[in-house]
């Protein structure tokens, strides 16, 4: 019999909340977090709309109670926020002999700072506490000191699967027995880099963003970070946590179809949730809600509700995206919906897909547009689907 | 137009590193796309940034390039249509 | 078990062409050590490669060659680490953004992913199965191999594709040499440890390995174990776990064969191998790598390549050897990398009986 995977605790900055319950409020209350460019130099922050933490970094580094310091990037410091929460939700800091690993993922790296120190790198000395923070590693390794999470660390980058594919590694090294609780997740600031690159494939919209619906047209980008603490059942018999719920199948899978585009199919997307949904031992018919990947782009939810359809058949559960809410956040995807789709075991909710109007001519389903409550929510799953296909999804139980 | 043709052939095959291809190998009447010279939707994107780059010409629908960026001569055509 | 069943290997060294290295070794005398590259026409069709950056020609043309050399066309997984990913394509937009946000190509956006890789094999391959990405410093190729021998583990997967890549532009050289990473001057890679200055010498490489639960007749290694260590407070943990490590092995001090360590003539880190070796493994014949591939942070893929080539061979080159103590039995090979005293990582390698 495998190690049951049990979520013992979650931290979460976004758009719509600087705190798990910051973020529920949001949610319950239907107020999304998409406005106006604040915190980015750019041309684009006419054009675009973005789901943004409302904070400066200075801001930011006030918040997470770090001393002004240089080195630190915007993406580092919303991990540190996420991750402390989460940390001492669970009560990390206790029972140190229990092997905890520390699992993050980000595609940014501390870009923000990057850029707009470039050209100080480039031509003179006066930048170079930034140059280190550059990377992926920085912020997990800064996450790790702060923490003292040294058993095991390592980042992950499978663009908007990047979160996702965190809590499934940190799910298998319990499981094999390598370590005892991990610190899973992701952190994803906005950057000039990627609203650029993401603007010169067209594929942002200029609108809030309209998931499965017939006029979507594009995606509204967001950044965050949360974090997950997963524990095998041997530990949490000794950390006495409550379990929030578990973590019951997770499926990896790739599309192997076009670098940008998903197949018409969904190939991917079908081969990950049925890899999830066949290791949880649960039927189709189990599966209450999916918090679908979402992103509003023509390609992605015909092929997401292809896969859907496939995998369902006539029995589709309640599906919705909550890319409307905080845009997506890209890299930090995968975790921040993942917690937002264990609000829905906890609270016995089904969020709303907002901003829809009209039908996807190719799929048979609709999304749900209300908030649902008094309806059992007892397994949930949550897809992330990243470009080159890298494609995750991840289903979770009530206790 | 056969000017602008033969400047949009050596135009294409920069943008889109098609190493191995001369301006005489494209007939300007053939598809770029699926069976022609085998691009996709990157590169439609590239030759996107061709137009607004090289002739002020800028398209906000992607799925306008399917018509435009047919072949050499449909955009040759375009260009001259919508040069500002 | 895992055996190493296959093997691709684009380094600034001949590793290309079977039987060259380490025979005919390259030397250099330059700010970086850079790969010698395939012709790539030989595995990636001419219509995809077009507009593939070199990491990426790299990292598919590597991952190729290993499947070829295991007698492969699917691997379960697909697992990649790189520390820095694309650099040239990264650098393209930096420098296009700094400038002006008009005009910018997507096709460097999308390659800056550092998940490119490994979709693009797995396009390639038309590979559907698990594929994910490390990007982790020097942990990027361990944590691919540990995720490699957890699906080993785990029986979902039979043969596992994992790869470790990094590239170096003179551009990333020069930014990164003022936090003291590199040599100030160039160096001639033989003649490495002469110049006992402060930073190593950099350099680049793809390395992908077929890692089997089965042994077959070509296998050349049996891959143990691998662990990372992180030591961010200076605690000297370090000590403890590589005592950990050989008593999970069932090994002691003395059944290490030869010791590979990642000395790479850096006068400020060095210090840190001969003392270790020092400490736990006086009487193991010492070798490097780091001269012949330069430092980067998958740079373990080349170790583990070398470490593959010897226990197959059964015969250490003299090139590698730096303590002038030929091993007498070749049957444990434990590699040790570290990056500025924080990262440390173990790979430990036996002959695959």
């Amino acid at each position: 019999m495998p190690q049951r995977i049990l979520v013992t605790g979650y931290g979460i900055i976004s758009s719509i909340g600087n705190t798990v319950q910051e973020c529920y409020q949001s949610m319950i209350a239907g107020v999304p977090g998409i406005g106006r460019i604040c915190n980015i130099d750019t041309v684009l922050r006419d054009e675009l709309i973005v789901g943004e933490v409302k904070r400066t970094l200075p801001e930011l580094l006030d918040m997470a109670g770090i001393e002004p310091e240089e080195g630190y990037s915007r993406n580092t410091v919303l991990g540190i926020i996420a991750s402390s929460e989460a940390f001492h939700h669970a009560r990390l800091h206790e029972n140190r002999q229990l092997r905890t690993g520390l699992i993050s993922a980000t595609t940014v790296g501390g870009m923000d700072r990057c850029e707009l120190f470039y050209n100080d790198f480039l031509t003179n000395e006066t930048r170079n506490a930034y140059i280190d923070s550059y990377d992926c590693a920085d912020s997990t390794e800064r996450i790790a000191s702060r923490l003292n999470l040294t058993d095991f660390i390592t980042t992950i980058s499978t663009a908007c699967s990047s979160a996702a594919n965190a809590i499934l590694l940190g799910a298998r090294l319990i499981q094999s027995g390598k370590l005892d609780r991990v610190l899973a997740g992701g952190c994803e600031s906005l950057t000039k880099f990627h609203l650029n690159g993401f603007n010169s494939l067209k594929i942002l919209d200029q609108k809030p963003c309209r998931p499965f619906d017939k006029n979507r047209a594009g995606i509204n980008l967001g950044e965050g970070s949360a974090y997950l603490v997963l524990e095998s059942e041997e530990s949490q018999k000794i950390t006495g946590n409550k379990p929030i719920c578990e973590l019951k199948g997770w499926g990896n899978a790739c599309e192997a179809f076009h670098q940008t585009a998903s197949s018409p199919d969904g190939v991917g997307a079908y081969l990950a949730m049925k890899k999830a949904l066949e290791l949880s031992g649960l039927k189709a018919a189990d599966i209450d809600y999916i918090n679908a990947h979402g992103t509003g782009t023509d390609n992605n939810d015909i092929s997401e509700g292809k896969a859907i359809e496939t995998l369902f058949g006539n029995r589709i559960p309640m599906v919705s995206s909550t890319k409307q809410f905080t845009g997506h956040t890209t890299s930090a995807a995968g975790s921040i919906e993942a917690i937002l789709s264990i609000l829905c075991l906890e609270h016995q909710v089904i969020w709303p897909n907002l901003n829809f109007s009209e039908k996807i001519d190719e799929l048979n389903f609709l999304p749900v547009t209300r908030l649902i409550t008094g309806e059992p929510v007892c397994a949930v799953m949550s897809n992330s689907f990243g470009f080159g296909g890298n494609d995750t999804s991840l289903i979770f139980t009530k206790i | 137009m056969e000017e602008l043709i033969e400047k949009l052939k050596k135009e294409v095959i920069e943008q889109l590193n098609l190493e191995d291809i001369k301006p005489e190998d494209i007939n300007p009447d053939s598809p770029l796309f699926g069976e022609g010279l085998g691009l996709d939707s990157i590169d439609a994107l590239e030759l996107i940034v061709l137009l607004e780059k090289n002739y002020g010409i800028k398209i906000e629908d992607p799925k306008d390039g399917k018509k435009i960026f047919f072949s050499i001569r449909s955009m040759a055509e375009y260009i001259t249509a919508n040069k500002k | 078990m895992n055996f190493i069943d296959g093997i691709g290997m684009i380094s600034p060294q001949q590793t290309l062409v079977p039987g060259r290295f380490p025979d005919d070794v390259v030397e250099y005398t330059a700010d970086f050590l850079k790969c010698i590259e395939p012709v790539y026409k030989t595995y990636i069709d001419p219509i995809p490669l077009r507009r593939m950056s070199r990491l990426i020609r790299m990292g598919i043309s590597s991952a190729r060659i290993c499947l070829a050399d295991a007698g492969i066309a699917m691997p379960d997984a697909i697992i990649t680490g790189t520390g820095l990913g694309s650099v040239e394509d990264t650098e393209k937009i930096l420098s296009d953004i700094s400038k002006e946000e008009k005009f910018l190509n997507p096709t460097p956006f999308i390659q800056s992913t550092y998940n490119t890789i490994s979709s693009q094999i797995a396009i390639h391959l038309k590979c559907h199965n698990y594929n994910t990405t490390y990007v982790h410093r020097t942990f990027s190729f361990e944590s691919g191999l540990i995720d490699g021998m957890l699906q080993l583990g785990e029986g979902s997967s039979t043969r596992v594709l994992v790869g470790g890549i990094d590239e170096m532009t003179l551009n990333h050289l020069n930014i990164t040499r003022r936090i003291g990473l590199w040599k100030r001057q160039p160096v001639n890679n033989l003649q490495l440890l002469n110049s006992r200055t402060p930073g190593a010498l950099a350099g680049e490489g793809a390395a992908f390995f077929l890692i089997s639960a089965d042994r077959s007749d070509h296998s050349y290694a049996r891959l143990r174990d691998v662990s990372t260590l992180i030591d961010i407070r200076g605690s000297y943990r370090r000590d403890q776990a590589i005592r950990n490590f050989l008593l999970q092995n069932q090994l002691q001090p003395e059944d290490i064969d030869l010791l590979i360590v990642g000395i790479s003539g850096d006068a400020v880190f060095d210090p840190v191998y001969h003392q270790f070796a020092s400490d736990f493994f006086p009487n193991a014949p010492l070798a490097w790598y780091k001269h012949l591939c330069g430092e980067y942070h998958t740079s373990t893929g080349f170790a583990l390549y070398t470490a593959a080539q010897i226990l197959k061979s059964q015969e250490c080159p003299e090139i590698l050897l730096l303590n002038h103590k030929a091993p007498s039995r070749l049957k444990n090979i434990l590699i040790y990398n570290q990056f500025r005293n924080i990262n440390h990582s173990f790979l430990l390698v036996s002959f695959p009986d």
